[in-house]
């Protein structure tokens, strides 16, 4: 093999001499194409489309007329919108403070080599492979005051309205949230464990340090770029909950769980307000992309520039 | 394994190997404690739709909820299957199939045109995939809306189609192009001597080598696709154009009593992927965490 690498490097040289300026390049670029155009037609357009919908007074069927910043006034003036923006953010800070010490344990736990560990983790991801509306229902069931979870327990205090009480529905939808994603990050955590050096923990071993000093000072620090993936998942893609909260509560009861994703289809689809929705629709764009940035900020680690090396 | 592994460089040679096994075969009290104790949370929803969907009505509403069905029925399942799931069924397999498709050969043309070249048009594609990788692109489904009415395809599958291909692609592309670009220079220059064009090097070089990538990725978003509900129910509305997702909503509605009917679709609609986790479970869960894994 190495006798051949000058061989080759020799080969390279003379293609390079020999390479019609920018011919093979413009046949590359046909490949782009059908991936490019799919996507500036279905992403990136109705992406500068909110935008501009957000200056119009659209009703979801006639012409579409542009009445500047109106739609703007209105939602920014209306209280349910700031009521929505602070349940997102309430949403996203409780399900990442209840989902990561969860999974980073969990994952711990069953990325250690008992068999047994290895047959829970098989049905820790049992809830991955179900749609969020599947989940949603068969929690809406299970939570039935009269013939879900309290009945089969005999446990009065399960006996409540979780989806008709404003504070029960919104700990009903954290809790919900949590029993979706935990699996998920718990199996990227399950796979940073696994790649922590075994002599660090032998090391720790000699030096007597206990589970937890070992749990602490090398599993966490360890997993560092894992937490900063998996908190980015969480805390972004806490603005798309659309399926789960939409199935079980709609946004109720009243809009004690209308968070920005459901206000933005209610507006749009309900109400037949296209304009409002679409404000909506670019602040989450700017939520979602200011948070990733401070996120990478935070972590000291650009992860979009250590995406780029990638491509 | 590792522990049974000798590393005799690394290794202190104070640790036995009894020792070293225990590192991370140790009993932990606490975290077994916490981990059975989330099993039967994750378990008990599980154990409750199965054996719901084995009752009929009456039962449903007076014997025990969480007791097994006695005598066990199918009634649930042939209630939904006379409700036409059959058919949602296989709107979801279309769209899924339609999507993932065109969506993981799109992906894997354009990687191997930016991995491999450095034109304008190339440079300009890798930004924009990487701003959608950015962007939580449901926020625009308003626009799609706009766009899919706009070309007459509202409330055909097709709908559903087109905007899942776009949305998979920018990760789709950055994990295909990591794998292509791992592939041996040498090896695409030595096939280009030989007088093989771009084309014949992306499938008889890039596509074999490339391969455990192009089944994560489509597990990926098979999943995705198979699962999503938000298109389906902005961009469809005809009961004939429903898939799984929204077909359960719909029956979620349509039959408010008859829980073991609801539940027995719920099932239906997990039972591919349950298959395929049964018989791939280290595919698809490679799959589930593509591009966020390691």
């Amino acid at each position: 093999m190495a006798a051949l690498a000058p061989l080759v490097e020799d080969r390279t040289q003379l293609l390079e001499r020999g390479r019609a300026p920018g011919g093979a390049k413009s046949r590359l670029g046909i490949l782009v194409v059908p991936a490019l155009l799919m996507f500036l037609a279905f992403a990136f357009l109705p992406l500068i489309g909110v935008l501009v919908l957000s200056f119009t007074d659209w009703d979801g069927i006639g012409d579409i007329g542009f009445v500047g910043g109106q739609s703007w006034v209105e939602v920014l003036t209306d209280p349910g919108t700031w009521h929505a923006v602070w349940l997102t953010f309430a949403v996203m800070i409780i399900t990442w403070l209840v989902q990561t010490p969860i999974s980073l344990l969990l994952g711990t736990f069953i990325a250690g080599q008992q068999r047994y560990r290895a047959f829970l983790a098989v049905l820790f991801f049992l809830p991955l492979l179900m749609s969020s509306a599947a989940i949603a229902i068969a929690f809406k069931s299970l939570l039935d005051p009269n013939f879900g979870l309290s009945a089969g327990l005999h446990l009065p205090f399960l006996a409540q309205d979780w989806l008709g009480d404003p504070t029960l529905a919104f700990v009903t939808v954290i809790f919900v949230i949590a029993w979706q994603f935990i699996p998920f990050h718990t199996l990227l955590y399950q796979g940073g464990v696994r790649q922590i050096p075994e002599q660090m923990y032998e090391a720790a071993q000699i030096d007597g340090a206990g589970r937890v000093r070992q749990f602490f000072s090398i599993t966490v620090p360890q997993l560092k770029y894992t937490i900063i993936t998996s908190s980015t998942l969480m805390l972004v893609g806490s603005l798309v909950y659309f399926d789960l909260i939409w199935v079980l509560t709609q946004g109720g009861p009243g809009n004690a769980t209308r968070i920005l994703a459901l206000d933005m289809y209610i507006r749009g689809f309900q109400a037949n307000q296209m304009g409002a929705a679409s404000v909506i629709g670019v602040i989450l764009v700017v939520v979602g992309l200011v948070l990733t940035l401070i996120i990478q900020r935070l972590a000291g680690r650009d992860l979009a520039a250590s995406q780029m090396e990638g491509m | 394994m590792s522990t049974t592994v000798a590393t005799p460089v690394t290794a202190p040679p104070k640790v036995s190997s009894a020792q070293r096994r225990r590192v991370k075969g140790r009993r932990n009290y606490v975290g077994g404690l916490f981990a059975w104790l989330w099993l039967v949370i994750i378990i008990i929803p599980i154990y409750y739709v199965v054996i719901t969907t084995f009752k009929d009505q009456g039962a449903y509403f007076t014997q025990n909820p969480l007791a097994l069905p006695n005598p066990p029925t199918m009634t649930a399942y042939q209630e939904v299957v006379e409700a036409n799931i059959i058919r949602y069924f296989f709107n979801s397999v279309i769209v899924t199939v339609g999507a993932v498709i065109p969506l993981v050969l799109f992906s894997f043309l354009a990687s191997y045109a930016i991995v491999r070249g450095n034109s304008r048009l190339l440079r300009v594609s890798r930004s924009m995939f990487l701003l959608g990788l950015a962007i939580p692109l449901q926020a625009t489904i308003i626009p799609i809306y706009l766009i899919i009415t706009r070309i007459h395809m509202y409330d055909s599958l097709g709908a559903l189609i087109l905007p899942s291909i776009a949305f998979g692609i920018p990760l789709t592309v950055l994990i295909l192009s990591n794998f292509i670009r791992d592939v041996p220079r040498e090896l695409f220059e030595s096939m280009r001597l030989d007088g093989c064009t771009d084309w014949q090097m992306a499938w008889r070089l890039a596509f074999p080598l490339t391969k455990p990538a192009i089944v994560t990725v489509s597990i990926y978003n098979g999943l995705n696709v198979w699962n999503g509900f938000l298109f389906a129910l902005i961009l469809t509305q005809s009961p004939e154009k429903r898939v799984m997702p929204l077909a359960l909503w719909a029956f979620q509605g349509e039959y408010q009593v008859n829980i073991p009917a609801v539940l027995a679709a719920v099932v239906l609609s997990t039972l591919p992927i349950l298959i395929l986790y049964m018989v791939g479970r280290r595919q698809l869960l490679r799959g589930l965490t593509a591009g966020f894994g390691k």
